[in-house]
């Protein structure tokens, strides 16, 4: 057996690592020693993270089944950074009552569907790809029914689990196909004989169906709000981003290195895919009245975006993308920190209403809110406004002049509605019941100050862009 | 550092200043420093410019440098003056001045003039750049906080009109985007650079004739192009006095320069094309304007609408594409810039003692606040184009340029806009009838006073501005006129 294979898998075999340092400090920890434990977990993982930025050797393992390079590692990376700001705005949430026995348990199931998608991102063959998707996806639905006495948070584990399944089902369905019309799973033998003959192209679609339930892509969206609204907000800001991260990581992977023959024909389905997404997921956000169904259906529209990057099919539509994707892992989760810190203080509210007036009582929580509404607005001089420019370019120089148009005209509407969240916090009155001023816990503290400097910074460092370049690649 | 990039690096010290002060005192020692350090950058360019203009007479910009940003995408953070772009640094760096003082009193202030100075920063970034990236970069920065200016501090329905102004300007700039990304790819995707582009690239004229509507669009919007000029009113009239003042003020002279400076600069082909089209619809805005503002009994209305008429004005001239006509077209911004300002002020300064902004409540104010009513009518006079003020030279140079056009379409637009000048003086002529003269309506105003100090700063600071131009139009008009050449050369192809 040839170990050389294993150290190709250092980012797995370190994040195990870090599961296995966690599982047995909770299970022979004593209870006293456990207090330690949140700290204990959120510095070793951020010590992992910072691992993971030196130099990895790239190559294939096991044969092609496992493919690492240096996209890859960043793509793990970004994954990495989300993880740890998620990890760090649960404090508040995991030390209530009912969920303080449990903290442990959290961390390791997150763990667990972390590995899963190193796996998606990594795979070089399809089986694998499936593996990595359902070991991302079983556990998650464990985190989304953490809150188990709550009746919603039940209900979208449950929600999340069929779905999960369905989506599988029909994924392998599409695999299926593909291996009778191609008779390998092995990303570089596909390469060239992908043909547009039928049921190779009927398997691609399967699949695309399949990644369109973890990416929530419209019409494979309907699971999205409830699962967001009744999962605890943690739970929903990590399916947020790093799932959908991940899913994306992996589509722009399977199609450019396996269809890139076929291009006409996947442009075709991103590009109607793209458009009812990010629409609908607009249209649909304006009429909500949660702050967390709010943002799962701004979620949805902004996975519309991310396809304008896959569309390209070249190296700058996958930088764009990659870009994109860590632009919105600091917007979004810097708006995930303020909901779950207003969640708190206003003992479980996540209408928008309890929003109303923030601004008077906590104008600094107002203003990350602010900062995250409008990069994810794609509004200068907020980094949003750079990874969404940037993601029109690479739609634009496969000439989908039209999409861009498109798009952007959805990004009004968006702004309508990233708009209202703004008014809410600053322009209107706050009602009785308003949440008074509190302060957040040093934790979630550190999280909100990580997505502020990510906010501001992302986009002025051309440096970040410009890395990721280098090492992208085209169809 | 070059001395453009001072233009932005003000206004973002100023920023960072303010979020550490904490009393009103400190506050406006900030902006009042900031604001001057401006006015007194602005005149030093302009002293500058001319000497370095006489010593390079055919470099079309000067003061350039340029800083690569996003290598892979050639995006570059480039910046360089003509004459146009010092004379609008010049009005900018004036309203934003006088705009401070202005909004002397106001709550909340810390915030109000964060966003104060956001807006400042995206004006004077837009009219440094001539890079695409940063130009548009800069438009949106100065577009977004009228959202909180008027949706906070405004008066009468400012919800609704914040989101309406703000949605509009942005389904513009939607426009606009697509448009800049195309230029970027049918150029051949080497350059943002708009020297670059206009001078070594070419953009084939398939594609000029989506591209130049979709630009002139999204700037024209900024301009109160016709249809599109609904938010102005709305907007205007509910911001707040110096948003009022830098929004007519600076900002819609943002759309006129930009289809100046990028539609028509770049485009040239399809301007000669496609330009009836639009001038068609801004001979609309023209007289359309006017007359609603003939209607108007709210202030601020017949202001709003006022700039409707004037502004469509300027983009009206840049459609007739001759030196005369374009000089005119910068000069008229620049008038109508410090006139609209000095209008606003006015009525912000009258609207915060009286209480009211309809034309029927009041009356004879001039013998209850002579220095404002003498402000207004000078005001009103340069509005309506009177020799020795701003509007007159600016008016005047753009009708003698329109009617160079020899050929009926053109004579007919000149003349119905011509026409348009009569019907400023009778909304005009009528409001300062009804405010300043005649019986006092309401004995309440009998007890009010006159403008304080700051307003005063402000007010003497723009007629100062209206009047020089008035009386030295030469000064400013061969400043622009040689800058206009390079794109009147494109043009006569």
């Amino acid at each position: 057996m040839d170990f050389n294979n294993f150290l190709l898998m250092g980012q797995e075999i370190g994040l195990i690592a870090v599961f296995l340092i966690l599982f047995i400090y909770d299970i022979i920890g004593s209870e006293k020693s456990k207090r330690y434990f949140y700290p204990f977990t959120c510095i070793i993982f951020a010590i992992f993270t910072l691992w993971g930025f030196c130099p990895k050797p790239a190559g294939e393992a096991f044969g092609g089944m496992f493919i690492s390079s240096d996209m890859t590692v960043l793509m793990k990376n970004i994954l990495n950074i989300a993880t740890l700001i998620v990890f760090l705005q649960t404090f508040r949430w995991l030390d209530a009552e009912d969920t303080r026995h449990r903290r442990s348990e959290f961390f390791t199931i997150t763990l667990i569907t972390l590995l899963g998608m190193y796996l998606m991102v990594s795979s070089g063959n399809f089986m694998m790809l499936y593996i990595g998707m359902e070991t991302a996806s079983l556990p998650l639905a464990c985190l989304a029914a953490f809150n188990k006495y709550k009746e919603k948070s039940a209900e979208a584990g449950v929600k999340f689990v069929l779905i999960s399944a369905l989506s599988s089902a029909v994924m392998l369905f599409g695999l299926s196909f593909l291996y009778g019309a191609i008779g390998t799973f092995y990303f570089s033998d596909m390469t060239s004989r992908v043909v547009g003959e039928p049921l190779t192209i009927l398997g691609l679609v399967f699949f695309f169906g399949g990644l369109g339930f973890k990416l929530s892509l419209v019409p494979f969206h309907l699971w999205t709000a409830d699962v967001y609204e009744g999962a605890p907000t943690s739970v929903t800001a990590y399916l947020s981003v790093v799932s959908k991260g991940a899913a994306a990581f992996a589509l722009i992977f399977a199609i450019y290195k396996v269809f890139g023959n076929i291009e006409i024909v996947w442009q075709q389905i991103i590009w109607w895919l793209s458009v009812i997404t990010i629409t609908l997921g607009n249209l649909f956000a304006i009429r909500q009245n949660d702050i967390k169904r709010f943002f799962a259906f701004s979620s949805i529209s902004q996975a519309g975006y991310i396809l304008l990057g896959i569309i390209a099919g070249n190296a700058q539509g996958m930088t764009a993308t990659v870009f994109y994707v860590l632009v919105y892992v600091f917007s979004n989760l810097a708006a995930f920190g303020v909901i779950s810190a207003v969640e708190h203080a206003s003992g479980g509210k996540t209408s928008i209403a309890a929003f109303n007036g923030l601004y008077k009582n906590n104008p600094k929580l107002s203003l990350v809110m602010t900062f995250a509404v409008f990069s994810l607005g794609g509004i200068p001089p907020f980094a949003g406004y750079f990874s969404k420019f940037f993601i029109f370019m690479a739609a634009a120089s496969a000439e989908q002049y039209l999409l861009v148009f498109i798009a952007l005209l959805n990004t009004v509407i968006s702004l309508f509605y990233y708009l209202l969240i703004i008014k809410a916090m600053y322009i209107k009155n706050a009602e009785s019941g308003a949440v008074s001023r509190f302060s957040s816990d040093t934790y979630n503290r550190i999280s909100m100050l990580a997505c502020i400097l990510g906010i501001l910074v992302c986009g002025f460092l051309s440096c970040i862009y410009s890395g990721m370049s280098e090492i992208s690649f085209g169809i | 550092m070059n001395i453009l990039s001072l233009f932005v690096a003000v206004p973002v010290l100023m920023i960072v200043l303010l979020f550490l002060c904490k009393e009103m005192k400190q506050i406006r020692t900030v902006m009042v420093t900031g604001a001057s350090a401006l006015l007194v950058l602005a005149a030093t360019l302009t002293v500058m410019f001319i000497k370095e203009r006489a010593a390079l007479p055919d470099v079309e910009m000067l003061f350039v440098s340029s800083t690569i940003w996003y290598a892979p995408l050639n995006i570059t953070y480039a910046v360089g003056v003509d004459g146009i772009s010092v004379v609008m640094l010049v009005l900018a760096s004036i309203i934003v001045f006088t705009g401070v003082f202005s909004s002397w009193n106001m709550n909340m202030a810390k915030e109000y003039f964060l966003w104060y100075c956001l807006l400042s920063l995206g004006v004077f970034g837009f009219f440094i750049s001539i890079d695409l990236f940063s130009m548009f970069m800069f438009y949106e920065i100065a577009l977004i906080p009228m959202y909180l200016l008027i949706g906070l501090w405004g008066t009468g329905r400012k919800e609704y009109s914040a989101m309406k102004l703000t949605l509009m300007l942005m389904g513009g700039s939607a426009f606009l985007l697509v448009g800049i990304i195309g230029i970027y790819y049918t150029s051949g995707h080497s350059s943002m650079n708009l020297l670059e582009i206009a001078n070594n690239l070419h953009i084939p004229i398939e594609h000029q004739r989506w591209i130049f509507p979709a630009t002139f669009l999204g700037f024209g919007v900024l301009g109160a192009l016709f249809p599109f000029h609904t938010w102005s009113p709305d907007g205007h009239a509910s911001a707040p006095t110096a948003v009022s003042m830098l929004h007519a003020g600076v900002l819609m002279k943002l759309g006129g320069y930009g289809c100046f400076r990028v539609a028509i600069y770049l485009m040239p082909e399809a301007a000669h094309e496609l330009g009836w089209i639009f001038l068609i619809l801004t001979g609309i805005s023209v007289v359309y304007g006017a007359f609603s503002a003939v209607v108007q009994t709210d202030l601020k209305y017949i202001n709003a609408y006022s700039s409707v008429s004037h502004c469509g004005l300027v983009l009206f001239a840049i459609l007739m594409m001759n030196q005369t006509a374009m000089t005119g077209a910068i000069m008229q911004m620049l008038s109508h810039g410090l006139m609209t300002a000095l209008f606003f002020a006015l009525i912000g300064l009258i609207y915060g003692r009286t209480h009211t902004r309809d034309i029927r409540e009041m009356g004879g104010l001039m013998k209850i606040m002579p220095f404002a009513s003498v402000c207004y009518v000078i005001a009103g006079l340069a509005s309506l184009g009177l020799p020795g003020l701003s509007g007159f030279v600016a008016e005047m140079t753009i009708f003698v340029g329109s009617f160079q056009n020899a050929d009926i379409f053109h004579r007919v637009f000149t003349i119905a806009a011509c026409c348009s000048i009569v019907i400023t003086a009778v909304y005009i002529l009528r409001t300062i009838g009804k405010i300043l003269y005649g019986p006092v309506q309401d004995e309440h105003h009998l007890h009010l006073t006159d403008a304080a100090w700051y307003e005063k700063v402000s007010a003497v600071g723009l007629i100062l501005g209206i009047t020089a131009m008035g009386m030295y139009p030469s000064g400013v008009s061969e400043m622009i006129s040689k800058s206009i050449l390079p794109i009147i050369e494109k043009l006569s192809f």
